[in-house]
């Protein structure tokens, strides 16, 4: 007898398999991180169980979930779409800030000046043309240069940290703050409503959604869409076919941009109420948005789901936190270790993997 | 190490889920023998040639080196016992040299600098077979036919006994074929044994002892090739009767249709590939460019297609300068392309078929409106053209990299020619194609020429080009030699013109 690993590219698959695939990777990270809780000698069934009735299990993890949920589906259902065009914008999280310092501009600024139905609309704007514009350069660089756009969006990301901190510090840091790097509270017209009870604000909550359905409907059903798959699947073919890739490139990433930028918008105006550390505006949404648009199979409309799936542990990890004394590192840990498994399933979904024993000849 | 003598292969099976691609094979190749493998795509040969260099396990059935069962589970195992392969789709590292390129992963290679001793043992083995070429320049800037050249230099570099080539010819001119089959005969003399796939019932017989015919996966039978005819063979492959002879009727030429003036087109290395090219096609009219692979072919289509920029000259189609317009408008104008790599330019593999079947067309009125495309309107052209061209698939849902090779060029032809074009610029339509459908893409492009579309065939199979075109222009050094009508096609003069003799020397070299 002898056995050996049998390695095939896998041509066609039935209709329901990614499904069955992704759960399964789902399921093998969750073993990896329930080792890891092992080796912190915590069972890792109740710190699971911990994880989910912290997020999910009662009416006040709920509503935090969906809050955090916000900003994770608004970049994610961005990056779904860049992603799927093979284009990496790993910046998303310099592209809220970004977005969060527009709309601070234009609350403090003209916020005491004007009622809210204009200053509200006018902050989402002012966020997503933010957004967009801290997008640009990465798009000019890759187009003009060829530059990687991982390294230039990963480093644009430290420079709107870096430029926060200098505004909250410096020019504009607020006189009613007694010190802190804070800048003034955002007047009235400029805060966002939440419901009663909740942090949830509203607004952006409807913007998430409107903006997960509508990039669907562009991914799968437009010209531009098309292009976009096209761009993807094989750049070389869409060159051949005529297709613009200045134009593509440069359209999505300006709504990847701009979605982050959004998002930003939602955090300081729906709950910090002014601009404060980059830390604690974001807590690292644009980078926790890469996975919710990887488990969302780069379909923007699922980055709903994932949304919710990924908000619910950043909330159920802030509970082991405090409940099991683990170190504030565990939901970045388990977030990287989901990301893996899910790559992971990705190569099991293109390659059959089979064990083979036979008779020795 | 002891040289392969004899290589058996015992009750081959091996199945891909529910399809049997090899099934109960029997096959053998001894030292100084060249073995034709025969087959229409799908027949089951590249899985054969995968099992046998290791890529593949094969489910049952053993395979014999020297009389000794031996199991090969990796190409870097197959290549250890002395099996060397060429695939059709070449699997070169686009962004190295061609030294880089042989260096890699060969294992006698030093750790530090393993290019400088490769430098050296590999300008010896190029003397020695006559496969002329530069080892420093980088892979992307070669073409089709001199990458092919690295693949065969490759293999023997890592001590090749048994060399195996997946349709080596279909990239080379008659010359460089020739030149190939010496080498091959000259291998096989050493004592080396060699795999020849090929559709070309000719090659296999010129140069072949015996031939192993495969259909559906299985060999259908085992001649010398000293005793069977070409239409035999054919009939063996296939199964039924092949026609070789297609109807080109007499076709009334109608006005200019593409007219190229003084035209001038540098490489990727800034240096000037197309030189003071001028010729032009009328309605109804096939015309042709012949020429070894890397003359400057490749750039003249990319310009015409609008994929790279001109250095001078101009471009008219019906009149209408496109010397620097897009490719999105130049199709837009009614010039199709069937593009020289299909997998590579052709297709989104990953997207449907029915998405593939618009691509380039995507934008039209027909299939798409401002914003949102006609889905409905695109599959029911998808449909058409997968019944008409024949395209076989289960359905137009599926994506198009399930599909065979063949079936994926009638795809594209289909796609082209749907677009009712003035103007066809076809690179090397039928390259790696089966007997049938490679007769299958030709009789249509002469359907197309009856239907008054201009047709520029760019082809190294020079029977295609005398089968098909009107006139034929021959290309080299980015230079047009000259151009010959129908009526005064001479082989000979055309081969000189290759190798760079103007066409008035040619003709007086002929007579």
């Amino acid at each position: 007898m002898n056995w050996r690993v049998k390695v095939e590219r896998r041509v066609s698959y039935p209709r329901f398999f990614p499904t069955v695939v992704l759960l399964f990777s789902l399921l093998g990270g969750f073993v990896l991180i329930g080792l890891l809780f092992l080796i912190s000698h915590v069972n890792p069934l109740f710190a699971l169980w911990k994880i989910f009735s912290g997020s999910f299990g009662s009416l006040y993890g709920i509503t935090e979930t969906i809050t955090k949920a916000i900003p994770l589906i608004l970049i994610g259902s961005g990056l779904a779409l860049v992603f799927r065009a093979k284009f990496w914008n790993i910046g998303a999280e310099g592209q809220l800030l970004i977005g969060a310092i527009f709309a601070g501009y234009v609350a403090l600024n003209l916020g005491p000046k004007l009622p809210f139905y204009v200053i509200v609309p006018l902050m989402f704007v002012a966020g997503f043309i933010g957004g967009a514009l801290w997008a640009l350069p990465t798009v000019i660089l890759k187009l003009r240069l060829n530059v990687n756009e991982v390294i230039s969006t990963l480093m644009l990301n430290y420079i709107a940290a870096e430029l926060l901190n200098f505004l909250i510090t410096g020019p504009w840091k607020g006189k009613t703050q007694m010190g802190f790097p804070y800048t003034d509270d955002f007047p009235h017209s400029a805060v966002l409503s939440v419901v009663p009870g909740t942090r949830i604000h509203l607004v952006t909550l409807c913007l998430a959604l409107l903006f997960a359905f509508a990039l669907f409907i562009m991914v799968y059903y437009t010209r531009f869409g098309y292009e976009l798959r096209v761009t993807g699947d094989n750049p070389d073919a869409a060159r051949y076919a005529g297709i613009d890739f200045m134009k593509v490139t440069l359209i999505m990433m300006i709504i990847s941009g701009g979605v982050a930028g959004i998002a930003g918008v939602g955090e300081v105006a729906g709950i910090h109420h002014h601009l404060s550390y980059p830390s604690s505006i974001s807590s690292g949404y644009g980078y926790t948005a890469i996975i919710v648009a990887w488990l969302a199979k780069l379909n923007p409309l699922l980055t709903i789901l994932s949304g919710l799936f990924f908000a619910g542990i950043v909330v159920g990890g802030d509970a082991i936190q405090v409940s099991l004394g683990l170190p504030a590192a565990t939901v970045q840990i388990f977030n990287g270790i989901l990301l893996f498994s899910l790559i992971m399933g990705d190569y099991f979904l293109n390659h059959r993997v089979k064990l083979v024993v036979r008779e020795a000849p | 190490m002891t040289r392969i003598k004899k290589l058996e292969m015992i009750g081959i099976t091996k199945t891909f889920g529910n399809v049997i691609a090899n099934r109960d094979i029997n096959l053998q190749v001894e030292a100084g023998e060249i073995l034709g493998l025969l087959g229409e795509n799908g027949a089951g040969k590249t899985t054969l040639m995968n099992i046998v260099y290791g890529l593949y396990r094969p489910d049952s059935g053993a395979i014999k080196i020297n009389g000794k069962p031996v199991s090969l589970s990796s190409p870097a195992h197959a290549m250890a016992q002395g099996i060397g392969m060429v695939h059709q789709h070449f699997k070169l590292i686009q962004n190295h040299t061609v030294l880089e390129n042989i260096a890699l992963g060969y294992k006698d290679a030093p750790f530090l600098f393993p290019t400088r001793k490769v430098a050296h043992d590999l300008r010896r083995l190029q003397e020695n077979y006559g496969l002329e070429i530069n080892p420093d320049v980088y892979v992307w800037q070669l073409s089709a036919g001199e990458q092919q050249r690295v693949e065969i230099l490759k293999a023997l570099f890592r001590g090749a006994d048994l060399l195996i080539l997946d349709e080596p010819t279909s990239v080379l001119t008659p010359q460089e074929a020739q030149g190939l089959f010496r080498t091959l005969s000259r291998l096989a003399s050493e004592g080396h044994s060699v795999i020849f796939i090929s559709h070309k019932l000719d090659e296999v017989l010129s140069i072949c002892n015996r031939v192993t015919v495969l259909r559906h996966g299985q060999v259908v039978g085992t001649k010398d090739t000293a005793g069977v005819d070409k239409r035999e063979l054919a009939r063996m492959m296939v199964g039924r009767e092949i026609l070789f002879d297609l109807k080109r009727k007499d076709v009334k030429k109608g006005g200019v249709v593409l007219e190229v003036q003084g035209l001038h087109v540098n490489n990727d290395r800034g240096l000037t590939s197309v030189s003071d090219v001028s010729f032009d096609i009328k309605a109804g009219e096939i015309f042709g460019i012949a020429g070894v692979s890397g003359n400057g072919q490749q750039e003249l289509v990319e310009a015409l297609t609008g994929l790279r920029p001109i250095d001078s000259g101009q471009i008219l189609v019906n009149g209408r300068d496109i010397s620097r317009a897009s490719p999105y408008t130049i199709n837009a104008m009614g010039v199709s392309h069937i593009p020289e790599e299909r997998i590579k330019f052709g297709t989104a593999p990953s997207l449907a078929i029915f998405e593939n079947a618009v691509l380039k067309q995507h934008g039209n009125r027909a299939f798409s409106g401002r914003l949102f495309l006609d889905f409905a309107s695109i599959k029911e052209h998808a449909k058409r053209i997968v019944s008409n061209f024949k395209v076989r698939t289960p359905s137009i849902d599926v994506p198009v990299r399930t599909l065979s090779g063949g079936n994926i060029q009638k795809l594209i032809l289909g796609r082209e020619i749907s677009g009712k074009p003035s103007l066809l610029i076809a690179s090397h339509p039928t390259y790696g194609l089966d007997v049938g459908a490679t007769q299958y893409i030709r009789s249509q492009i002469l359907q197309l020429r009856e239907k008054s579309v201009a047709v520029l065939l760019i082809s190294e199979d020079l029977e295609e080009l005398v089968e098909l075109c009107d006139r034929i222009a021959v290309m080299f050094k980015g230079k047009i030699m000259g151009i010959v009508a129908r009526e005064d096609l001479n082989l000979e003069h055309i081969g000189l013109m290759m190798t760079g003799s103007h066409a008035r020397s040619a003709c007086e070299a002929g007579k």
